[in-house]
């Protein structure tokens, strides 16, 4: 087991209140295995990353729960600890990459330097990883390439070296929060291609964050659905897609337009907009939209049951 | 007159000079659209896509005259508006609107949205303050927000009822083409298709035409009857939107529609891919030959040299390529 999140709980002391961002969020993820998290905006995906990687500073946050990393505890490690780690065995990748990048340098020297900083090499060696890194990131001409700034590039180039700087330390954990979402998807799928070969030849185990029901069906061996602050469904691929359980997994899915056969004169869309985290209802926060609500719905908040492939919903308990 | 165009471009181009004016290189010229003739039909919608930078939004731009046009023509029912002035242009603004994809930078965030709304019945109709007030009730009811909502400032409103507002505003004052750039992609997965639906209803009601942007390709196809796919400012491929999804002729298209990401409910069911080796080039620096050339897999040497026009392979479908898949 490479990490393991225990009842992940995080919320903001604000103005307006307490926000809830993540309420109780359990996963796990075994080497070279691809979670996807799939969720609206304002779900809870970025805050839980942050929260798993020690980046959570905003000293209003209030964070419970346990983050096991390797066997080791990450919830009260200290930040110089967790820093190490990030630079050594967990790498992340933003859906801005300019997040990782310096504009006063050029690309071949930040992630030399980021070689460097870790490892005990040469800068002529570093180089010399940096060229092979650029070139196994698919840069067309990679001797050349190390010499650009950053924005001598466009924005998948610019991501693409990022997933190299995230390589040059051979990752046991990559987490990626929407990646893709800002480029074209063509550029997407090389991207795509890059982080399914990075597990296969690195063995990383990666979270991947999108929320494109697409990009994870295409990706994820494993899939969290997560609906303000909460997961309401977690299952394989084949599981989740093939028999999706929970109403707001169906209707997410429903609601995407098909590339392929007859369209339907109307998309079946979901009503209303997902809840403000400061106002949640006190039972099931997917109730005011569902079309299934009934009264057990209101009262209390469904957790999640089944196996490998379980629900928060009290109409799929009872089935 | 169903199938009398209502816009139609020729040979359109615009270019942006950008550049420092005192650099050895001196000013440098983007061809930003290049060369394009599209015909909009009445009640027909016409789907953009194309990678970014391709030049969806500056053509969206100059097919309402936001943008002054560099080359060719823009005509509005047959009459050639290239070069209208503005106050010209005034009687036509009316008719030809525009949505955006940020519903909240469009929209002044210390306005009500009820007077948001009705900003544009004040600037251009002749309607007394009464009527206006029925006016906005009546396009609140017809964008799906509440009545009491006129009182609301915007940011009381999440993305998808923001957009409604936006779109309320454009129809405002009954055009009768809407050009709509990127409208949905800012909203959540789960909003979206509440915008899909209600621009498609008020379609229907209000006997609209659309030009309709989004990166979201399988959003494009649900909407439009039309679609054209752009490659660095020109336009690549053209036809109805159905048959141009299940049967792409242009190598580009072939690639682009191959990438979209889709729920596959079988594990082996995967599409096979087109994955392209190399990044859009600049339209500072266009390609030789077809612009498409060094991403294309089945370039061959005349590629290089010799650009192929867009042309009407078969009826109703158009490509530009030598060696297209029909
Ligand atoms: N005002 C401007 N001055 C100079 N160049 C411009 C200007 N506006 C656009 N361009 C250039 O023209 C080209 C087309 O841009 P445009 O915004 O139309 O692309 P787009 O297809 O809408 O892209 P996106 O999908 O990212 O919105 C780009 O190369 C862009 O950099
Ligand atoms: N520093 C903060 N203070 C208050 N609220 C926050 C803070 N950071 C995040 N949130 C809130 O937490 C919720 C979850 O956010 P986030 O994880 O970024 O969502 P996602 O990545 O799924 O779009 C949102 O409602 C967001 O506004
Ligand atoms: S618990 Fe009730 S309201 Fe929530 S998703 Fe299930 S049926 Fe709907
Ligand atoms: S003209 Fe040649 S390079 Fe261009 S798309 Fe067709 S085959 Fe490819
Ligand atoms: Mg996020
Ligand atoms: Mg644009």
């Amino acid at each position: 087991m490479i990490l393991s999140v225990r009842d992940l709980k995080v919320s903001f002391r604000t103005n307006d209140g307490l926000v809830r961002a993540i309420d109780g969020v359990s996963f796990d993820l075994e080497e070279s295995e691809i979670l996807g998290v799939v969720g609206e905006s304002g779900s809870g995906k970025t805050v839980s990353l942050l929260a798993v990687m020690g980046l959570i500073t905003d000293p209003n946050a209030i964070i419970e729960g346990s983050i096991r990393y390797k066997d080791r505890e990450l919830v009260g490690l200290p930040a110089r600890e967790l820093r190490r780690l990030r630079g050594n065995e967990i790498a992340m990748i933003f859906q801005d990459p300019m997040t990782a990048l310096t504009p006063v340098y050029t690309i071949g020297w930040q992630i030399a330097e980021q070689i460097r900083a870790h490892r005990n090499i040469s800068k002529a060696k570093a180089m010399e990883r940096v060229e092979e890194l650029l070139a196994e990131v698919n840069f067309p001409n990679p001797h050349e390439a190390m010499s650009r700034y950053p924005h001598q590039l466009s924005g998948g180039m610019r991501q693409r070296a990022v997933i190299a700087m995230a390589l040059s330390c051979n990752p046991a954990l990559l987490v990626a929060d929407e990646p893709t979402t800002a480029l074209d998807v063509t550029v997407q799928a090389g991207i795509l291609d890059l982080v399914r070969k990075l597990r296969a030849t690195h063995k990383s185990a990666v979270v991947f964050i999108t929320h494109d029901m697409g990009v994870v069906s295409e990706l994820a061996d494993r899939v969290m659905v997560m609906y303000a602050g909460r997961v309401v469904e977690r299952g394989t691929r084949t599981e989740l897609f093939s028999d999706p359980r929970h109403p707001y997994t169906r209707a997410l899915l429903g609601s995407i337009p098909p590339l392929t056969g007859e369209k339907p004169r109307r998309l079946p869309a979901i009503p209303g907009s997902p809840p403000s985290l400061l106002r949640l209802p006190q039972g099931c926060a997917f109730g005011p939209r569902c079309p299934v609500q009934y009264e057990p719905c209101v009262a209390d908040k469904p957790d999640l049951r089944g196996g490998t492939h379980a629900a928060a919903c009290y109409r799929v308990a009872q089935a | 007159m169903i199938d009398s165009p209502i816009l139609e471009t020729r040979s359109l181009g615009k270019r942006f000079s950008i550049g420092i004016r005192f650099s050895a290189e001196g000013k440098r010229t983007v061809h930003a659209v290049d060369n394009v003739s599209l015909t909009v039909r009445r009640g027909e919608t016409v789907g953009l896509v194309g990678e970014s930078g391709c030049g969806k939004s500056t053509l969206a731009r100059c097919l309402v005259r936001l943008y002054d046009i560099s080359d060719g023509q823009l005509l509005f029912e047959g009459d050639d508006i290239t070069s209208k002035s503005l106050s010209e242009l005034r009687p036509l603004r009316r008719r030809l609107q525009m949505v955006f994809q940020d519903p909240s930078a469009s929209l002044n965030p210390r306005r009500r949205v009820g007077d948001l709304v009705a900003e544009p019945l004040r600037i251009h109709g002749k309607l007394s303050s009464r009527e206006i007030t029925a006016r906005v009730a009546e396009l609140f009811d017809l964008v799906g927000l509440q009545p009491d909502h006129v009182m609301r400032y915007p940011h009381e409103f999440s993305g998808g009822q923001r957009q409604r507002v936006g779109i309320a505003r454009a129809i405002a004052l009954n055009p009768d083409l809407v050009v709509l750039d990127e409208p949905v992609s800012a909203l959540d997965v789960s909003v979206q298709a509440q915008i899909v639906n209600l621009l498609a209803d008020l379609q229907e009601k209000l006997n609209l035409t659309y030009i309709f942007i989004a990166h979201d390709l399988s959003v494009v196809r649900q909407v439009s009857t039309r679609i054209a796919v752009m490659y660095l400012g020109s336009i690549v491929e053209e036809g109805p939107a159905e048959e141009v999804f299940a049967a792409p002729a242009h190598p580009y298209s072939q690639a682009l529609i191959s990438a979209v990401p889709v729920v596959e409910t079988t594990p082996n069911g995967m599409r096979k891919r087109i994955i392209l080796t190399g990044d859009v080039p600049s339209p500072l620096n266009p390609p030789s030959g077809c612009r498409f050339h060094p991403r294309c897999p089945i370039a061959v040497e005349r590629c290089r040299s010799e650009r192929p026009e867009l042309r009407e392979y078969r009826p109703g479908r158009k490509v530009a390529c030598h060696f297209p898949t029909t």
